[in-house]
């Protein structure tokens, strides 16, 4: 069989029946050589089917190496706790029956002796009292100190331990290793939720001087929101001019569209620091215009306001795009219809072409606010202190405090939001239906 | 969009109202990315028009941040590199994704809405999350701080241009022109040559354009990920812009401005041929 198309030879089946007609005889019909037609198609649709999954294996290998796995193993990353469980070995075991309402007796520290003078000797201890001092801050220099004097440390170990720092000697430095002993952690994601255990293992809040993270969750949120809204109201009138000029003028403006689409991110945000800050081409004009006082200019740049512009210029193209795709499908004889049974235009427009745009707008709205939540750029670069994002501090843990745990967790959960969000785009749009210009 | 003949006064009032409103919009759109071209050919080392530059005075203007640009082996270095890793992440997103659309868009396509999703996936997962996951990961494989492995990062975040750009083009693909040709007598190689490649070709150079723009345009990744040594423009610009703000960055900005209009102006060309390749434009 070298044909794989599924046409019944003409001699075998009456030359009306329809090849795949509900009523035909298909169990008698075959091929040129004799295979049943059943059959043979079914071997065609596999053997295409084999294809066109060989066309997609390579790219899908691709991907699964560069990235679903780098995303598994952040995942992975912000609940994986090996520092204690490894470094800390011999006392771990030792800990086991330890019932934690007392100071843990003379095994243990020889234990704990023992991993010190063992860490020290293969240096894994910095990673260990790196992880230590998140749960309880002077934990660093306990376990360092501890270890550079370890080699002069005569049993018993526990008063001597006790003698060099006195965290030893401290209820919850113990009650955090044995907590820390178990390979995985929950410890990051309630540090990204600004909460933490307390030493009796319930989960509580950090004092409120403490608190970062949720505040700027939620200040990410609200301003996506914000932004969203904005891109909306701008790109809105936009879209209807767009979608309602004919074609030969609307190709024309869509390139005003296109343009800044186009444009470098940090272009479009160098030009808005150019712009926007206080000794920039707006203050500047106003000062000119006699607007503003010149010891009275606007601070529009390093803080909310100068995010929420530039992403606004930034994201408008995206709220644009699928607005005109929607509005486009509208005809204009519904408007048309509209007013000739008499609704006045502003009526005729709400009840009429506003109801069939809400897809467009869920679409654009939904495509923002994914883009605002996840930026990074902008909010470092035009930002401040009032106006980063949760992401300034993912960049903050990775380059800078190096908690990678934190940064993996906080990361992880931002991924979750996204992930929701975009289930929601899909549901209403369809990634198949996204267009590029 | 003219006003109808039967609108009131209030009518023509709210249309030029609303005119004037879409220009302002426009205004915001593009204003800011024309005001930067003078401000780069200022004499002084200001973000802002000085009053010599208002007067068109020409003693106000100079080519001294172009000059700044092109001496400077730091920025003639990043533009390098953003061609090495823009070019290479280019051609293999294009090189996968293209072979990848055309199992795409088979009929019998098994979970095509999974993999889908999964392809287009780099796009949608904010770019901190992927520069963060590929910097643990690229890590341990070796791979961070190299060139191979900023190539990858970009390829990865190309892909999803590509995927889409050629799935769109095939989607539309008339398969009846294969077998009309097969009809006049041409051969497969010479079909593909001559009927297949010439109607998708618009569509893979603009899934390649949009790749390569991500990559050029680009510094979460190359920020977490690169070394010193694989500095591309991007970064070059961020730093620039963070630590020792000069107009040299006006003088780069106004040349990526150019570089995006003669993409949009190579891309809108394209479009136009691919329509009339199909007969659907009427020009």
């Amino acid at each position: 069989m070298s044909q794989s198309a599924p046409y019944p030879d003409p001699a075998m089946g009456a030359p009306d029946d329809a090849p795949t007609g509900a009523g035909a005889p298909s169990a008698g019909l075959t091929t040129a050589d004799g295979v049943p037609l059943k059959k043979s198609l079914r071997r065609a649709v596999r053997r295409s089917k084999l294809k066109a999954l060989l066309l997609v294996s390579p790219l899908l290998a691709f991907l699964v190496i560069a990235f679903v796995m780098p995303i598994f193993d952040m995942l992975w990353r912000s609940v994986d706790n090996p520092e204690v469980s490894t470094t800390l070995s011999r006392t771990v075991t030792a800990l086991e029956g330890w019932d934690g309402q007392s100071i843990p007796d003379e095994p243990v520290f020889a234990a704990l002796a023992a991993d010190l003078r063992e860490g020290q000797a293969d240096r894994s201890l910095g990673l260990l009292a790196s992880r230590l001092n998140y749960e309880k801050s002077g934990m660093r220099s306990a376990v360092m100190g501890s270890a550079r004097r370890i080699a002069r440390v005569e049993p018993p170990y526990k008063a001597a331990l006790i003698d060099i720092n006195d965290a030893w000697g401290e209820l919850d430095t113990w009650q955090v290793i044995q907590r820390e002993s178990s390979p995985y952690t929950l410890s990051y994601y309630l540090a990204a939720l600004d909460r933490k255990y307390s030493p009796s293992g319930e989960i509580v809040q950090v004092p409120e001087y403490m608190q970062v993270y949720v505040n700027l969750f939620w200040r990410t949120l609200w301003m996506s929101a914000v932004i969203t809204l904005t891109t909306l109201v701008l790109g809105y009138p936009i879209a209807f001019l767009l979608a309602n000029l004919p074609l030969r003028h609307s190709n024309l403006l869509m390139i005003l569209v296109l343009l800044p689409f186009w444009t470098s991110l940090l272009v479009r945000t160098t030009t808005w620091i150019a712009i926007l800050q206080s000794q920039g081409v707006l203050n500047d004009m106003m000062v000119a215009l006699g607007v503003i006082a010149d010891d009275a200019r606007w601070q529009m740049m390093h803080n909310k306001i100068g995010t929420i512009i530039a992403m606004t210029h930034i994201l408008l193209p995206f709220m644009i795009l699928p607005l005109y795709s929607v509005m486009k499908t509208i005809p204009p004889s519904y408007m048309h219809a509209a007013r000739s049974l008499g609704g006045r235009p502003f009526l005729s427009f709400r009840r009429v072409y506003f109801p069939l745009t809400i897809p467009g707008m869920a679409a654009g709205s939904i495509l923002v606010f994914i883009l605002a939540i996840g930026y990074y750029i902008t909010p470092a670069l035009v930002g401040g202190q009032s106006g980063i994002f949760i992401t300034n501090y993912i960049a903050y843990h990775m380059q800078t405090s190096l908690n990678w745990g934190l940064a993996a967790a906080i990361a992880s959960i931002l991924l979750f939001v996204v992930i929701a969000l975009y289930m929601i785009f899909n549901r209403l749009v369809g990634v198949d239906k996204v267009k590029l210009g | 969009m003219a006003v109808p003949s039967y609108a009131t006064r209030g009518e023509r009032i709210w249309h030029y109202v609303f005119l004037v409103l879409c220009a302002l919009i426009f205004l915001f759109l593009i204003g800011p990315l024309i005001v930067i071209i003078p401000l780069s050919f200022n004499a002084e080392p200001y973000f802002t028009f000085t009053p010599a530059m208002l007067h068109l005075d020409p003693a106000g203007y100079s080519l001294r941040w172009y000059q700044d640009f092109f001496s400077s082996s730091d920025w003639l270095n990043a533009i390098k590199n953003s061609f090495i890793v823009g070019i290479s992440a280019t051609i293999l997103a294009t090189v996968l994704g293209t072979v990848a659309a055309l199992g795409l868009s088979s009929h019998h396509m098994p979970a095509r809405g999974a993999i889908m999703t999964l392809l287009i996936s780099p796009m949608i997962v904010p770019l901190i999350i992927s520069a963060a996951a590929m910097f643990f990961f690229f890590s341990k494989i070796n791979l961070a701080q190299t060139y191979a492995g900023v190539i990858l990062a970009h390829t990865v975040l190309g892909i999803p241009f590509v995927v889409i750009t050629v799935t769109a083009t095939l989607s539309s693909f008339d398969t009846s022109l294969i077998r009309a040709a097969h009809s006049l007598g041409a051969n497969p190689t010479r079909t593909f040559f001559k009927v297949v490649l010439p109607l998708v070709t618009p569509g893979v150079v603009s899934g390649a354009l949009f790749a390569f723009i991500t990559s050029f345009d680009e510094v979460v990744v190359v920020l977490f990920i690169a070394g010193p040594e694989q500095r591309t423009m991007p970064i070059q610009m961020w730093s620039g812009i963070r630590e020792q703000i000069s107009p040299t960055i006006l003088a780069v900005a106004t040349m990526l401005v150019i570089l995006s209009i003669l993409l949009l102006t190579t891309l809108e060309l394209l479009r136009r041929r691919n329509e009339r390749m199909r007969g659907i434009s009427p020009g």
